[in-house]
């Protein structure tokens, strides 16, 4: 269900991102962060978006978040141009930010305060999210309590509580160790699959890209473009595999060797 | 990949450690923590001998030193002289009086620069302009002695109000400082997070800058309680009819120094109760907030 088949179909894409650039202006100079990045996802779509540190790829997430506005060119979601934060899209950060004032149940609920919705209907919703991501026997802890998995999977919960259509991950498991991360991606992608949710995954890790995600996009060195898409399709499973069964295919070496060499890393020093 | 890969930080605790999020304790404790916790118990018991002890000898030496005339007690009175000159302050003198007097005036200047400085700490925190602008007068003010202006309060506000705006003026600008510091170093990326919930900045105020302050909140409590008793006493050796500062200017004057001890032993006494409360509300709200 690649973008350009769908477009092909006459579906209409989730997110459409046009042409957008982006330059930032410090008083040393100006720098093109981004340069004519265009990008659709399909509902219910998972797309990575790999690159080096520094080429724009976490700018990206901010300007179809509506935290960041684009030098030129747009972003819809849904067919509505995104001109701030919208309740439609979901952001998980790179480390969960929980409060550490607030109990697990009340950081669930942060979005649903700051967006006033209905705190009962809300309060259910969140305990269900929480069970869902197997935080439920945790509700009335403190973040302090909990180790680093299982506070990203209060962010998780957090994220879905308000209910969006688009959930954009911020290289999210890059404050866990390698053991818990590869765990959680599994959890991380039921949950965002059942929920149905049409998703963006920025991050550095190549296996990461290719294990959670249908569609991974490379981005050039700054300025920040486009170099290649590429479809994740794993026939030797026959159905889906999780991205735990996708690490032990044969199509994921063969798709890590493409993406590396894609990616052209030089290791400098 | 590899060298990304270790870029990565560690976790800060492993995850099986953590899943227990309170210390079961076992059943029936071993001999070995039975130990454990007779020995805390204990270093906790010797820590308070060891301060009541200090308190006793340094009183007993003031009188020991006073009694044997080492130092003059004309000069420096004695603790056992202390307890007449009190008993008669507090059924002759108003002792209570002048307490109650300085007591209300620093809570009044204690509130009253809590409640401002916090205010315009927000304030700078909202417009980045105006702390650009105020910064240096501010660090100026600061810097000022205020006791300087005592003699200008007194002819602005008259004796009372003079006090309480000692008291503000010298433990007000601490606060915003502090405050202002606390509110800045908010982590950006939790102002971000309330951000893409679409937070306005009221509510990025009321729902993360503000409770997440609160520990820099309470140092600013703690400074502001010392220093606001600190202007009320300045301001009442100038101004005041009543109150513990007068009592000690008025000791002086008269050369009764047993009167000037006292005062100073009560207002001892004061501090230690108030940093008593603080404590428990610090303790209370470091449960949640620390």
């Amino acid at each position: 269900m690649a973008a350009a088949n769908l477009r092909a179909a006459g579906g209409l894409p989730r997110i459409d991102v046009r042409n957008v650039s982006l330059r930032y202006f410090t008083l040393q100079g100006e720098t093109q962060a981004l340069d004519d990045i265009s990008l659709t996802v399909a509902p219910g779509e998972f797309v990575s978006i790999i690159g080096q540190s520094g080429c724009g790829k976490s700018t990206l997430l901010s300007i179809i978040a509506g935290i960041l506005e684009p030098s030129g060119g747009s972003v819809t979601v849904d067919g509505r141009p995104v001109t701030g934060p919208s309740p439609s899209i979901g952001y998980m950060l790179q480390q969960d930010y929980l409060y550490e004032w607030r109990s697990i149940l009340d950081n669930a609920l942060l979005g649903a305060q700051i967006q006033k919705r209905d705190m009962r209907e809300a309060r259910e919703r969140a305990i269900h999210l929480l069970h869902k991501c197997g935080m439920g026997d945790f509700l009335h802890h403190y973040p302090r309590q909990l180790s680093g998995g299982m506070r990203q999977r209060v962010a998780l919960a957090r994220t879905l509580v308000t209910n969006p259509d688009v959930v954009l991950l911020d290289e999210p498991f890059s404050a866990l160790d390698s053991q818990t991360r590869l765990a959680i991606a599994d959890e991380v992608v039921e949950v965002l699959r059942s929920e149905g949710k049409s998703v963006v995954l920025v991050t550095h890790d190549i296996g990461e890209a290719i294990a959670m995600t249908d569609r991974v996009v490379v981005l050039s060195r700054r300025p920040g473009r486009i170099k290649s898409e590429h479809l994740m399709r794993f026939p030797s499973h026959g159905k889906r595999p999780t991205p735990f069964e996708a690490r032990a295919l044969p199509e994921f070496n063969t798709y890590f060797s493409t993406l590396w060499d894609e990616l052209d890393v030089h290791v400098e020093g | 990949m590899s060298a990304e890969m270790n870029a990565v930080p560690p976790m800060t605790m492993p995850a099986s450690a953590a899943a227990l999020p309170a210390a079961t304790p076992a059943k029936v404790p071993s001999a070995a923590y039975a130990k454990w916790l007779a020995r805390q118990r204990r270093e906790k018991t010797l820590v308070l001998a060891s301060r009541l002890l200090l308190l006793a000898a340094f009183f007993g030496l003031w009188e020991i030193l006073a009694k044997t005339k080492v130092v003059n007690p004309m000069l420096t009175s004695y603790p056992s002289a202390l307890w007449p000159t009190f008993v008669d302050l507090l059924h002759n003198g108003n002792l209570l009086t002048h307490t109650w007097a300085t007591f209300k005036a620093t809570v009044v200047g204690f509130v009253l620069s809590m409640v401002f400085g916090i205010a315009i700490a927000a304030g700078l925190w909202w417009s980045r302009f105006a702390n650009k602008v105020l910064d240096p007068f501010l660090v100026v003010a600061n810097a000022m002695p205020k006791i300087a202006f005592v003699p200008i309060f007194y002819i602005w506000l008259g004796s009372e109000y003079s006090v309480y705006g000692m008291a503000v003026a010298i433990a007000i600008f601490v606060t915003i400082m502090v405050a202002y510091e606390g509110f800045q170093s908010t982590d950006p990326n939790k102002i971000k997070l309330a951000t893409t919930l679409g937070a306005s900045r009221a509510q990025v105020l009321r729902m993360v800058v503000l409770p997440g302050s609160v520990p820099t909140l309470i140092a600013a409590l703690k400074m502001n309680i010392g220093l606001s008793l600190v202007g009320v006493i300045v301001g009442e050796f100038q101004s005041a009819s009543e109150g513990l500062g007068f009592l000690i200017v008025n000791g002086s004057q008269v050369f009764k120094l047993n009167i000037v001890m006292t005062a100073i032993v009560v207002l001892a006494l004061m501090s230690a109760l108030m940093y008593l409360v603080i404590a428990r509300v610090e303790h209370h709200l470091a449960r949640r907030y620390g």
